[in-house]
């Protein structure tokens, strides 16, 4: 117990440093996996046989392999190409992972809308696009919510197997601080503190989220 | 005002339009009846091209609309639709939704909008409703709304789907009490429905249609006094 206070207290500006850029690294990674989750979602429902063809291997290659495999493929790989920081480079495979699981969250979303929203948006003259943007969207994201929530606690956890590919984020600074200070032990129950800590900060704002969402917009 | 020529329509091998001729004057009520499954639906939504037909003709004032080169968003503007489920935009209010097409799709300002929408609003006698979201309303109330918000976009034509089935008995009159308004104000309409007292009251034709044919069509006191085929009879004697 008490080496494990020690750490907490004596590391602390490195692990808060880490836990930064655990956080940096997730919400980059997260917003930008929205955004190619959004757009493969659209892929997945569209008639276009190329698209949803396109959308089904990019999900099924992702699902289907473990997450450490991708990093490792997508960071060499894309450091093969172009030279890429150390931080974009784990960013962008860590988005492109949770992109896969946020496209299929957000199918699963806009599908469950009933069919009838669409058929008065088009009826009304509004084409399919806006009706897309006006209509189905609001009521599907808020609908996700609680999905997209979850994924997002995964992808901050998960964020923390680009250290293997040497980036100094939470657990990877974890691994450095163990090694030299020999008490391995406590300095990973130190930092699974810190993820359980920001995991939970995250989870009162989702609720907060959720409560407010509630009030303003009912469904009927 | 509505001319359907020959159309035919199929969901994969079963034929659900038979080659169906239909014309819909200018102020005219037509109500459409027929059993479950006839195709009253599928006709409906050939009308504004919800459901596209596989062969055939629509003419809509006079002119032939062909959905691969017509820009059918401008069509829909034309033509309003009220469905049997209502389909309200659950996220906007009563107010929003009657001002939401007009301002995106006609492009009218916001002041104007709502100034429009009130007077819609409480045409349907639902103006103090305006501020509340739609899971407020009762269903009656709910498709009020529904057709003022497809009138917020004055189209020459409205297309009715069973716009009282989904609604407890006694709900039923005051959705039927706006349509009649409407159509003694001359709107050209177009109803499915199962109300014969309305049929009776407010349609010039009643068109009943069997297994995608339209078998007979007529004036309502003679459709209903003397129908010609056996199946209309058997139908009609089965819902009055
Ligand atoms: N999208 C679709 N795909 C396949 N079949 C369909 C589709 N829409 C309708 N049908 C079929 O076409 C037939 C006619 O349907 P339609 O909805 O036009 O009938 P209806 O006369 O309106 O019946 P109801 O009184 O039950 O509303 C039905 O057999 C129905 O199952
Ligand atoms: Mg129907």
């Amino acid at each position: 117990m008490r080496t494990i206070l020690d750490i907490l207290l004596s590391n602390y500006e490195v692990f808060l440093k880490a836990a930064g850029v655990t956080l940096k690294l997730t919400v980059t990674s997260l917003l930008i996996g929205s955004v190619i989750g959004l757009v493969f979602s659209f892929f997945r429902i569209s008639s276009n046989k190329l698209m949803n063809g396109a959308a089904k291997i990019y999900i099924g290659l992702i699902r289907g392999t473990p997450l450490i495999v991708q990093i490792a493929i997508l960071y060499f790989g894309m450091a093969s190409i172009i030279t890429f920081s150390q931080f974009w480079a784990g960013a962008l495979a860590l988005a492109i992972h949770n992109g896969a699981y946020l496209a299929e969250i957000f199918r699963g979303s806009i599908q469950s809308i009933d069919q009838g929203q669409m058929e008065a948006g088009r009826s009304l003259g509004m084409s399919y696009s806006m009706t897309m943007r006006r209509i189905i969207l609001p009521q599907a994201f808020k609908r996700a919510i609680p999905s997209l929530g979850n994924q997002f606690i995964i992808g901050l956890k998960d964020s923390s197997l680009v250290a293997y590919v040497g980036m100094t984020e939470l657990w990877g600074s974890a691994l450095s601080e163990a090694a030299s200070n020999y008490r391995q032990l406590e300095t990973y129950m130190v930092v699974g503190l810190y993820y359980l800590a920001m995991v939970i900060i995250f989870s009162y704002l989702l609720s907060l989220l959720e409560k407010r969402l509630n009030v303003s917009v009912r469904r009927s | 005002m509505i001319e359907i020529k020959n159309l035919n329509k199929s969901f994969g091998s079963h034929k659900v339009l038979k080659a169906i001729d239909l014309t819909v004057k200018e102020k005219e009520v037509v109500v459409i009846i027929g059993a479950s499954g006839s195709g009253k639906s599928t006709l409906l939504r050939c009308i504004n091209f919800l459901e596209l037909y596989d062969q055939g003709e629509i003419h809509l004032q006079g002119q032939n609309i062909e959905p691969a080169k017509t820009n059918l968003n401008k069509i829909r503007e034309e033509v309003g639709m009220v469905f049997q489920h209502f389909n309200l935009f659950p996220h906007k209010t009563v107010l929003e939704n009657v001002m939401e097409a007009p301002i995106h799709v006609k492009g009218l300002d916001k002041a104007e909008a709502k100034k429009k929408a009130l007077a819609l609003l409480e045409k349907v006698g639902l103006k103090e409703k305006s501020a509340v979201y739609p899971d407020m309303l009762s269903g009656g109330q709910k498709q009020r709304v529904a057709i003022a918000r497809a009138l917020a976009m004055e189209p020459r034509i409205m297309l009715f789907d069973e716009p009282t089935s989904a609604l407890d008995p006694e709900l039923v009159g005051e959705v039927l009490q706006v349509m009649k308004q409407l159509a003694n104000e001359g709107m050209t309409m177009v109803v499915v429905t199962h109300e014969m007292g309305f049929a009776r009251e407010v349609a010039d034709r009643v068109v009943f249609m069997c297994d995608g044919n339209i078998l007979e069509e007529g004036h309502p006191a003679e459709f209903f006094k003397n129908p010609k085929h056996e199946k209309t009879k058997q139908f009609l004697s089965c819902i009055l």
